[in-house]
């Protein structure tokens, strides 16, 4: 216990020390407008991917409907600081408790379905989702939202996509986490041992959805106008394919894997022929040689880094 | 030595087909009662229901003057049963550690816990010196000690065994029975059930054959054990 917080805060320490440097970086104008964008849009995965590896990988519930929670949290937030002109906080917070009880309504009836099953049915409920925002004049319909103030920026996505991994690693060490990776693992032996795997899955599934609806809200205050187009099945995908490539089951894998594919997209920007070609090599190489993904279960922790270093030193 | 559990009764059907036609059956306090019969006969199917894993569609099940037909699994664990699943589903990508603790979900006595983890070590040596491993790892044999050890960890009256014996060794089935002797002496009811009908036979104190979902026999297990019928039928003549 108390080595997980020195680990806790050497982590947090390392992290605000990156935090200062990138900040001194962009502000000093040394990063363009260009990267500061793009290490909006990395946080901003990480969220997305950390989240939803907490249904995917911990809980190993199919999901593929992340993208309509985060849609959920995008209008709501930019709803409340635009129409209502609530403080960003508010809008933050607002966007997700909505995501998180929609997460919660939908995960009840449909968390019943296994597999493939459940792919489908949380597929089609984000694609109800995004229609559902895409009629309703209120906030623009198809044409989008429009005027929302610039509040997103590179601080709060930082310190918030922080507090978002301080909370769901905290969630899968506890031993809600471990019923999580049980039902994962084995739902019938889960089951036989006690747990109600019901309530584990729904409280996973809106856990994940209550984030993504935080992304969805830093996602919607960091331009001008968002619209229904942002938040398809294919937005879906593309954050599953960042849980699989950093490793189901593992918060660093998806902290990787946000920051590989972003960063791929963003040197690739150029060249948008080669893109997806360049993206979909990548992924199948991948699944050639690591099924598994970058990281498969294993955690990089700080002190796993220090004993590393160490060890390193001591052969040399 | 009173009745533990009294089954009375129940039809389970998986869909449209009729698994357990109308069975009754009892286990007393500190007894080892075996369920025998041929594949599909429904041995698991009545393990599964008496956990709560299935839903009885009629009749009852009640547990220390408790009814626990159609409690869900999570509730019935509370009330101090405890099963071994088929195939042993331990969790394969944690520690046996993890998995002993995962045993213990539902209790939070801490010391409790340790004690019975020390017990669990004491009766399974081997898991002791696995304790880091992961259990996807372990051999066979060592993943039915671990999913005994797991079930034992919630502190059970009754265990529910189904198939230990299944893809073990010769040697280590003979290991695993001894140790189910040694469970039940040291106080816990055991409800066994077993396609090797003469292991289940020698340990038990009473046994019911089942065929097709129904009780065809039951009585003493060495009475059993001997009659033509059953040996014809399970024993190899």
């Amino acid at each position: 216990m108390n080595l997980l917080r020195k680990n806790d805060l050497i982590m947090l320490g390392l992290s605000l020390v990156i935090f200062a440097i990138l900040q001194v970086l962009i502000t000093t104008k040394v990063l363009t407008s260009f990267w500061e964008l793009n290490l909006i849009i990395i946080g901003i995965n990480v969220i997305m991917a950390v989240s939803l590896n907490l249904i995917n990988g911990y809980t190993g519930q199919f999901s593929l409907g992340h993208a309509g929670f985060m849609a959920v949290g995008a209008y709501t937030g930019v709803v409340m600081t635009t129409f209502f002109h609530l403080p960003f906080i508010v809008a933050i917070i607002a966007g997700a408790v909505l995501a998180g009880l929609l997460g919660f309504l939908i995960g009840l009836p449909t968390l019943r379905l296994r597999g493939d099953y459940l792919a489908i049915a949380t597929l089609g409920l984000g694609e109800i989702i995004r229609i559902v925002i895409m009629n309703l004049d209120y906030v623009g319909g198809a044409a989008g939202f429009k005027g929302i103030t610039h509040h997103t920026n590179f601080a709060w996505v930082f310190l918030i996509m922080l507090f978002t991994l301080f909370v769901i690693k905290n969630f899968v060490n506890s031993s809600h986490g471990r019923a999580c990776i049980a039902i994962r693992e084995n739902e019938i032996a889960a089951e036989a041992m006690g747990i109600n795997t019901t309530k584990y899955k729904v409280m996973a599934f809106t856990i994940g959805a209550a984030f993504a609806g935080v992304a969805g809200c830093l996602f919607g205050h960091n331009f001008y106008i968002i619209s229904p187009g942002s938040f398809t099945f294919l937005a879906s995908f593309n954050y599953l394919i960042m849980v699989v490539m950093g490793g189901l089951g593992s918060i660093t894998g998806s902290i990787a894997g946000a920051f590989v594919v972003t960063f791929i997209s963003a040197v690739l920007a150029p060249w948008p022929e080669f893109r997806m070609i360049i993206y979909a090599l990548a992924l199948i190489l991948l699944m050639f040689y690591r099924p598994q993904g970058l990281f498969g279960y294993m955690e990089v922790t700080s002190m796993g880094i220090f004993r590393r270093i160490f060890k390193r030193g001591h052969e040399s | 030595m009173g009745t533990m559990l009294t089954i009375n009764d129940i039809n389970v059907f998986y869909g449209a087909i009729h698994a357990i036609k109308g069975v009754s059956l009892e286990v007393n306090e500190g007894e080892i009662v075996t369920l025998i019969g041929a594949n599909g006969a429904g041995k698991s199917t009545i393990l599964r229901t008496i956990s709560g894993l299935l839903k009885p569609k009629t009749g009852s099940i009640q547990f220390e003057g408790q009814e626990i037909a159609g409690m869900p699994a999570h509730e019935i664990v509370k009330t101090g049963i405890s099963q071994v699943p088929e195939g042993r589903r331990i969790f394969a990508e944690m520690s046996v550690l993890e998995n002993l603790e995962l045993g213990a979900f539902t209790r939070k006595d801490k010391d409790g816990i340790k004690a019975d983890m020390e017990l669990v070590f004491e009766r399974f040596p081997r898991l002791k010196e696995r304790i880091g491993q992961l259990a996807g790892t372990l051999s066979g044999g060592e993943q039915q000690m671990l999913a005994m050890g797991r079930a034992l960890m919630s502190r059970p009256r009754l265990l529910l065994l189904d198939e230990p014996s299944m893809g073990l060794a010769p040697l280590l089935i003979k290991e695993i029975f001894t140790i189910i002797q040694d469970i039940n002496k040291t106080g816990t009811t055991v409800l066994l059930v077993e396609q090797n009908a003469n292991m289940a036979l020698s340990i038990a104190h009473r046994a019911y054959v089942l065929e097709t979902g129904r009780i065809t026999l039951s009585g003493d297990a060495k009475e059993l054990a001997a009659s033509d019928e059953v040996r014809k039928a399970y024993l190899g003549g």
